[in-house]
């Protein structure tokens, strides 16, 4: 005890000279001010340069692109009259966009309500314990560590009408001439359901942590009341994951309303358009008509489309706060 | 006593404020400049550079041999830069917006009109590549409005492949005709073995495939509903129907039927000579090929030409472009062209080359055959064709798939029309 009551007032002294500087030079305590909002500048900078850049930048320019009439030439002449609304007017008119905005609603309801019901009832199975619970879990996890494209190849030959696994397997049963991908009426229900497994492995890990913050006591005493599975599901599991469950379904919307990838390599979008999407009709817009302001347009309507789901995802997390 | 304790983490920190600045506003400059930097290369004078999609190695390889035969002969460096087939054109605009464009662009001939109507392109017979010895029908292949833009040093085209043990063992001759084709896909189908395999797919491809069937019938891609490609499109759904073409045709690209047909899957397919050296990968497959048959005996089999074509885009330095001049006039040489082709199992252009070739190769002359009488895609509509081409995937596989032919082709036709 007494040696640090000995060396406090060493070190105090110690630390009396150079203390003494900026103590005689009155002025510096607003240039030490000004360094240190610098200084927090500084680490800004870097992430308001890149977010401008490359996100400010490309978001501005093709808002401005769909007013233009942007095409090959324009990448030489650097010239793109403005056209008013001359491209809206072309793609609303266009039968196919009312297809593929119609298609682009039930693609995502579709694959969401999917992936979220059998994302959480994975999630409660998995909250209990039971023996390799921990290796089937990291299993269930594969779809996702596996790229999109490759998802789509293999699923497109899975889902061959004459040659593929899933209706050889089908024919066993008696029932194996599905036209998965082949049909019209199909097409995009196969893709759907494509994208459910897909999704699944996010839908569950997400929820699964959300179930581990649920205190155990809440169900304990629960059915010590006699409360039933079903009742404890629906009046403690439900209301305490209802943040989660937003964030869970309005990240998942973002990230299927502009599928673009999956449908490529599973359909092209194909059969006849059946399963056009919105993402599909910009790359097509843009990169085989190589209309650009066309393409634009499209874009501009998902990023719109998908702006809108951040803002109720940024008031359920602001809720969360609270 | 307590400005002592606090001016120790101050100084401390203003320490930290010095050495975290420059770091920060080094790495914010470098973000910046990095990002800027992809304008404005500079060009280096002895380096030059051919943007190909020979993104396959063994392609990759059999350009870089020539390339290489071309810069020691030329005394100039020629570097190749190869992106997949669909981003030629993309990477090519870009590349043109930042005044970086290499030399020579190897372009696919439904594309090449598309960027030449940019003015992008030079006009090659004034830069002295040589027109000798190419037949008309190729010349017009690498021609936009009247404009010589591209040099092919190969084409293609479809034909017919089949397999000949299973046509010897069930001792049925090669169709010629659209009517023995049916007959003998139906006699060939089998359960899990189809007669006939093509590409339907909604992509260029399934549109490459029905172009024979379009114009041999005489039909014409401007004017999408005439009674002639109604008929053609109805002769792909009398095949679905009698069960001699796979359902999943829709689904497939050209290299899907391939690998059908080598898995025995099919005893016949349209496809193109590109496969072959996967074909050739299978010792026990024993294929030949022909030329695609005709709605009516004695008539000519019109196929679809194919093939990249060389060109020079402006690139603003006339010295240099006449470098690239000489380069495609050395990679479109008789030699070169004959070495390509012989590893790409495609048809030299130029005529002396192919009359070379056709003797190395006499199992291929049906091809040489059929690339006689070939048609290009774009010599119509030029830059209009992708549209067409849309429209058309989108009509066939209407129709494919349970659409009349007739009502499918009007609402293409005017879907052209209305420019959408």
């Amino acid at each position: 005890m007494s040696s640090t009551a000995a060396s406090a007032p060493a070190a105090a002294s110690g630390a009396s000279a150079p203390v003494a500087v900026p103590a005689a030079k009155s002025p510096k305590p607003g240039s030490l001010k000004r360094r240190r909002t610098l200084a927090q500048w500084g680490f800004i900078a870097p992430a308001v340069i890149f977010m401008l850049l490359f996100f400010g930048y490309p978001l501005v320019r093709n808002v401005v692109m769909s007013f233009q009439h942007y095409t090959p030439s324009t990448f030489f002449t650097g010239e793109a009259p403005f056209n008013g609304l001359d491209n809206w007017k072309n793609v609303f008119q266009d039968d196919l966009f009312g297809k593929a905005l119609w298609q682009t609603i039930l693609f995502t309801i579709g694959s969401l309500i999917g992936q979220f019901c059998i994302g959480l009832a994975l999630a409660v199975f998995f909250n209990r314990r039971f023996p390799l619970n921990g290796v089937l879990r990291s299993l269930i996890l594969l779809p996702w560590l596996v790229p999109m494209v490759v998802s789509g190849v293999v699923w497109r030959r899975i889902l061959d009408q004459d040659t593929g696994v899933l209706n050889s397997f089908l024919g066993l049963f008696g029932a194996g001439d599905t036209p998965w991908l082949s049909s019209t009426g199909m097409a995009l229900i196969s893709v759907i359901m494509v994208n459910i497994w897909i999704g699944i492995p996010f839908n569950m890990v997400i929820l699964y942590g959300g179930l581990q913050e649920v205190p155990k006591e809440m169900y304990e005493a629960a059915s010590l009341d006699g409360a039933s599975a079903w009742r404890q599901f629906r009046s403690i599991t439900l209301p305490l994951l209802k943040p989660v469950i937003t964030v869970v379904l309005v990240l998942g919307f973002m990230s299927t309303v502009k599928i673009l990838d999956l449908v490529l390599a599973l359909t092209d979008g194909g059969p006849a358009d059946s399963t056009q999407t919105l993402g599909t009709l910009t790359y097509q817009n843009s990169f085989a008509q190589l209309d650009f302001g066309a393409g634009a347009v499209v874009g501009n309507i998902l990023i719109l489309i998908s702006a809108v789901f951040a803002v109720f995802y940024l008031r359920a997390n602001r809720n969360e706060g609270k | 006593m307590t400005a002592h304790i606090t001016a120790g983490p101050r100084q401390r920190r203003r320490r930290l404020d010095r050495r975290v600045i420059v770091p920060l506003t080094v790495v914010s400059a470098l973000v910046g400049a990095v990002a800027l930097s992809g304008c404005g290369q500079q060009r280096d004078e002895s380096v030059f550079t051919v943007l190909n999609s020979s993104t396959d190695d063994s392609y990759h390889g059999w350009d870089a041999a020539t390339l290489k035969r071309c810069s020691k002969q030329l005394g100039v460096t020629i570097e190749q830069q190869s992106v997949p087939a669909a981003q030629v054109m993309t990477k090519s605009l870009r590349m043109a917006s930042s005044k970086s464009l290499p030399d020579i662009i190897q372009f696919d001939g439904s594309e090449m009109p598309t960027f030449a109507e940019t003015g992008g392109l030079l006009d090659l017979k004034k830069l002295g590549v040589s027109t000798a010895d190419i037949p008309q029908g190729i010349l017009d292949y690498g021609s936009y409005k009247g404009t010589y833009y591209g040099a092919a040093r190969t084409v293609n085209t479809l034909a017919l492949f089949y397999n000949k043990d299973i046509l010897d063992k069930a001792g049925l001759p090669v169709p010629t005709t659209w009517a023995e084709m049916q007959a003998t896909a139906k006699q060939l189908t089998k359960k899990g073995s189809y007669g006939i395999a093509l590409s339907a797919g909604g992509a260029e491809d399934g549109v490459y495939q029905f172009t024979p069937f379009m114009w041999s019938n005489g039909g014409d891609e401007t004017d999408l509903d005439s009674p002639k490609v109604v008929e053609a499109l109805d002769y792909w759904k009398g095949l679905i129907k009698d069960g001699s073409l796979s359902k999943s045709t829709v689904n497939w690209t050209q290299a899907d039927v391939n690998d059908q047909f080598m898995a025995g899957n099919a005893a016949m397919m349209i496809n193109g000579p590109w496969q072959v050296e996967t074909l050739n990968t299978k010792k026990n497959l024993h294929w030949g090929i022909a030329q695609i048959p005709v709605p009516k005996a004695g008539e000519d089999s019109v196929g679809p030409l194919g093939g990249g074509m060389l060109t020079i885009p402006d690139v603003g330095d006339t010295a240099r472009e006449k470098t690239s001049a000489k380069i495609v006039n050395c990679m479109t040489s008789e030699q070169e062209e004959v070495t390509y082709a012989l590893n790409s199992w495609m048809i030299p252009a130029n005529e002396k080359a192919a009359a070379v070739w056709r003797k190395k190769v006499p199992s291929l002359s049906s091809l040489a055959d059929q690339v006689a009488t070939a048609r290009s895609r774009t010599a119509q509509l030029g830059s209009g064709w992708t549209s067409v081409s849309l429209a058309l995937q989108s009509a066939f596989q209407s129709a494919l798939t349970g659409q009349s032919s007739e009502s499918a082709l009007h609402h293409a036709q005017q879907r052209v029309e209305s420019g959408n």
